[in-house]
């Protein structure tokens, strides 16, 4: 233990897991509106409004348009690079009517079956995983 | 004079609540699930708390961006199943107790711990799967609940120190209140899990019952565990497990295992599920010989 802790060391090693964007404040600022806007949501009104037509829908929001594109072509990985946080993105998951699962596959280099089939198993293991610098 | 009578740990992957309602908990992929609480809920009915301290978290349902408490406390007279995008559970209303909750509350912030208080709110999946979990589904649940809400979202959540020290203070608060009441504390969420990225599916049964290991008996060498190793070895979302600690945190110096269950998967989530009960019933002590020592207090490393 130490007296003082070093915020930057704590939030620089988040950085060296592989394939892993952890939901800092950073993040949570980048994405604030992308996260609100996925929280609406939520309201059946909303979800009509979306589907009837997304574009429209997504310009009320103060959103970028990289942030719109991701979300139109549902490029989860995308979102998450631009602050967008699971359980919020979860919100398209249960408007577009597909399990959390199937959703979470596509982050994955592996399609849905390949993804379960890997669940069934016992899960991806964290065998060289843990850290992209030590390689373990 | 209130007192802590077990703790429970329990995962709460909403998946499981779904089939509970559906009623495929006897299906080939949920039944083993479903089994390793039989036990539990036997156990339960034998053993029914008159309040249990629900320690979860919420999942962008009660709270979103717009404030991020990192405790808070339901001192409400009820709560609503939340709607969660596909319309509310189809279970009862949870009960409150205030009065029980504000005695809690003021002795947390009287202890340093300085809560957020909801008065109104529903409560998601994080919830009400663990009451399904142990309790079926009855027509109202059989004890009053106090919810106890983590920010485990959002960088940086409590430490797993200040989560176990929050568990001891909440001892304290219970063993200071005057009503004759039987108390538990539940912690929820966890185990491995990873549920975005391409890391995605990460599953870690080694470290998982490491972790259950070590809740059971005088360890508390969990409460040191950093952040980071949470992440690396089981998932992104594996981060919930230090709720479990704040669960350990009330339990006092030693706890004894009354059951315990590990299974892989459910849907993308290692489930993992204790029930412990308090070996010497001691309270832990006051804030100013552990949390609020410097020791307690210093970052981990």
């Amino acid at each position: 233990m130490t007296d003082k802790r070093d915020i930057h060391a704590y939030l620089g090693e988040f950085d060296d897991i592989p394939g892993t964007r952890v939901f800092t404040a950073a993040r949570a600022r980048q994405g604030y509106h992308l996260n609100q806007f996925a929280m609406s949501l939520m309201k059946p009104d909303n979800r009509e409004r979306f589907r009837a037509d997304e574009k429209a829908y997504l310009d009320e929001w103060k959103l970028t348009d990289a942030m719109k594109a991701a979300v139109l072509r549902r490029d989860y990985n995308a979102l998450l690079d631009l602050g967008g946080n699971v359980y919020f993105l979860s919100k398209i998951f249960s408007t577009d009517g597909v399990s959390f699962a199937e959703a979470v596959s596509t982050m994955t280099d592996m399609d849905f079956p390949t993804y379960r089939d890997m669940m069934n198993k016992g899960g991806r293991s964290p065998e060289g995983v843990r850290s992209i610098k030590d390689k373990r | 004079m209130a007192r802590i009578t077990a703790g429970v740990a329990t995962s709460h992957v909403p998946l499981l609540g779904v089939a509970a309602d559906q009623g495929k908990a006897g299906d080939e992929y949920f039944a083993p699930i479903f089994a390793g609480y039989e036990w539990s809920r036997e156990w339960i009915a034998r053993n029914l708390p008159d309040v249990i301290v629900l320690v979860y978290n919420d999942h962008a349902s009660a709270f979103d961006m717009k404030i991020i408490p990192t405790f808070a406390i339901g001192c409400g007279e009820s709560y609503a199943p939340a709607d969660e995008g596909w319309g509310p559970r189809e279970v009862p209303d949870v009960e409150g107790h205030p009065d029980l909750a504000w005695h809690i509350a003021q002795s947390l912030i009287l202890d340093e711990f300085d809560m957020t208080i909801i008065n109104e709110m529903d409560v998601d999946h994080g919830l009400t799967v663990p009451l399904t979990m142990m309790f079926g589904a009855p027509d109202k649940w059989p004890c009053k609940v106090i919810p106890l809400a983590v920010n485990v979202v959002t960088y940086p959540p409590p430490s797993g120190n200040r989560c176990w020290a929050l568990g001891e203070a909440i001892a304290r608060a219970v063993d200071s209140f005057a009503e004759d009441l039987d108390v538990q504390i539940w912690g929820t969420g966890g185990m491995s899990h990873q549920l975005q990225g391409p890391r995605a599916g990460l599953i870690n049964r080694e470290w998982d019952n490491m972790f259950l290991d070590k809740l059971c008996g005088t360890s508390d060498d969990l409460r040191h565990i950093p952040h980071i190793e949470y992440l690396r070895e089981t998932g992104s979302e594996g981060i919930e497990m230090v709720m479990w600690l704040i669960m350990r945190g009330a339990l006092g110096r030693e706890t004894r295992a009354l059951h315990r269950h590990y299974h892989v998967p459910c849907s993308n989530t290692a489930i993992g599920h204790l029930v412990l009960e308090p070996v010497d019933g001691t309270v832990p002590p006051s804030p100013r010989i552990e949390g609020n020592s410097p020791a307690a207090q210093a970052m981990i490393e």
